[in-house]
């Protein structure tokens, strides 16, 4: 491999120079952000470097726990996120991480039974962050869908309970809605990959000296397993959604 | 004497901190027709989806040939007990997919012969059957959504001003039919209006004011 993959600290140091940049033009621009991107630069340099020793040791234990432990807390962080994006639907921290654990964990052991990747920590961990962020997104949409469709769509759900239509038969044509609303990234992306983007996981091959041939076997899978998830969540996460807008008279809250 | 079909009794509706109903009680007689009447905003709406348990009183009872609405399944009760709202919306793409969700609901297949022949009886040609919601008139959609209610005959027809902002034939056309559907099917009929014709067909008026009942008998 000819590639040189080390940043020193040297060039680190002057890639903040970039951030300058950008300093420059908000105070020049007066936005106001400077304070902002100052913020974020340092949360980012913070965050990263603790990520990259929390990595480097998980992958040095290489153990089947301490691995185990890991997803889940990925799992849970992006439950909570998904869960912040409710407005308010009532449990939704649970249905997101019941509908977030699930697609996860059919996903994962898709791959891994499949053979598309192994159970090391250094491929597990990561692909669990690529799936659980993106269910994470896919529920939130759906959820945002869920909110607005049912206030939207009141009077033809009022219209279809009082015609004696049970809550699932009242609300069906918003959870197709709201599940296609959760997949739409995903399916939008997969078609123009290559196109419009070379996204992360073939770029970072490629970065890292494999060949273009080889890199966009693993795009392939990773396109995929982004349908397979969002789909699953989405699924999972408005069918125990919709019920929330309901109470126990079968009447719309 | 027969037991009354639906009994509201000490009925109270609060919305927060806000009394919209308060001491509601009134017997209604199988076959009858009654309307309801009363300044705008004086909760009669609100009565009316309390009796077609779209929302529940927050005092009071409601019952239905002598048994609580809470005893009975809400399901089974909108089904007989049957709201019909001012301006309805269909929902969907065509008129089939609205004249067909009753069938739906209740797991049968769709009587296509029997759709159609509610068709003509609301002044609409068969060929409507397979036309878009969006291509219909607002009198057109207010008597395909009457169909939509009536396709498995309700024992209790609630009406919220369904023909307030429709013209005169189209009015005509949907008196005729719940005149006609009370007479020979002995439905019941609750009615708001303030429609002088809709008011001379009652067999009594209930009037509303600021959630409180006046009733007068035989105007």
């Amino acid at each position: 491999m000819t590639n040189n993959l080390e940043i020193n600290n040297v060039s680190l140091l002057f890639s903040t120079a970039l951030l300058m940049v950008a300093v420059f033009i908000t105070y020049k621009e007066k936005l106001g952000l400077g304070k902002d991107i100052f913020i974020a630069g340092l949360r980012a340099v913070i965050q990263l470097f603790i990520i990259g020793y929390v990595l480097s040791f998980i992958f040095g234990l290489d153990n089947l726990f301490v691995t185990l432990a890991m997803v889940l807390f990925i799992v849970f962080n992006a439950s909570f996120n998904a869960h912040k994006r409710s407005s308010g639907i009532p449990h939704s921290f649970k249905i997101s991480l019941f509908s977030l654990s699930a697609g996860t964990a059919i996903t994962l052991s898709l791959l891994v039974l499949t053979g598309a990747i192994e159970w090391v920590p250094s491929q597990i961990v990561p692909i669990t962050g690529m799936i659980a962020s993106n269910a994470m997104v896919a529920v939130g949409l759906t959820y945002r869908a869920l909110n607005g469709k049912f206030q939207d769509q009141r009077q033809q759900v009022l219209e279809k309970l009082a015609l004696g239509a049970d809550e699932k038969q009242a609300s069906l044509s918003i959870i197709r809605e709201s599940v296609k609303t959760g997949m739409s990234p995903s399916i939008d992306s997969t078609k123009t990959v290559g196109l419009v983007s070379l996204p992360g996981m073939m770029s970072g091959l490629i970065f890292a000296g494999v060949e273009p041939t080889a890199a966009i076997r693993y795009q392939i899978v990773v396109m995929f397993m982004l349908i397979s998830v969002t789909s699953i969540s989405s699924v999972i996460a408005s069918f125990l959604a919709y019920k929330q807008f309901f109470n126990e008279q079968k009447q719309l809250l | 004497m027969e037991q009354p079909i639906l009994s509201v009794q000490a009925v109270g509706f609060k919305a927060g901190q806000e009394t919209i109903l308060e001491n509601i009680s009134f017997d209604v007689e199988k076959g009858e027709i009654v309307t309801i009447t009363g300044p705008s905003g004086s909760g009669k709406s609100t009565l009316l989806k309390v009796l077609g348990s779209l929302i529940s009183p927050t005092k009071g009872e409601i019952l239905f040939k002598g048994q609580s609405l809470d005893k009975n399944d809400p399901l089974e009760y909108r089904k007989k007990v049957s709201y019909f709202f001012q301006n309805a919306a269909l929902f969907d793409q065509t008129v089939k997919d609205n004249l067909t969700f009753p069938y739906e609901i209740r797991n049968q297949d769709p009587e296509e012969q029997r759709i159609k022949d509610y068709l003509k009886k609301v002044k609409l040609p068969e060929t409507y059957y397979e036309k878009a919601v969006t291509e219909l008139s607002g009198g057109e959609k207010q008597r395909i959504a009457l169909v939509r209610n009536l396709l498995f005959q309700p024992e209790v027809l609630l009406l919220d001003e369904v023909t307030s902002s429709l013209d005169t034939e189209n009015k005509r056309i949907i008196h005729t039919l719940i005149k006609e559907l009370n007479q020979q099917s002995d439905i019941t009929v609750l009615m708001i209006t303030h429609d002088e014709s809709e008011l001379s067909q009652a067999d009594r008026v209930i009037r509303i004011i600021d959630g409180r009942l006046e009733e007068k008998h035989d105007e």
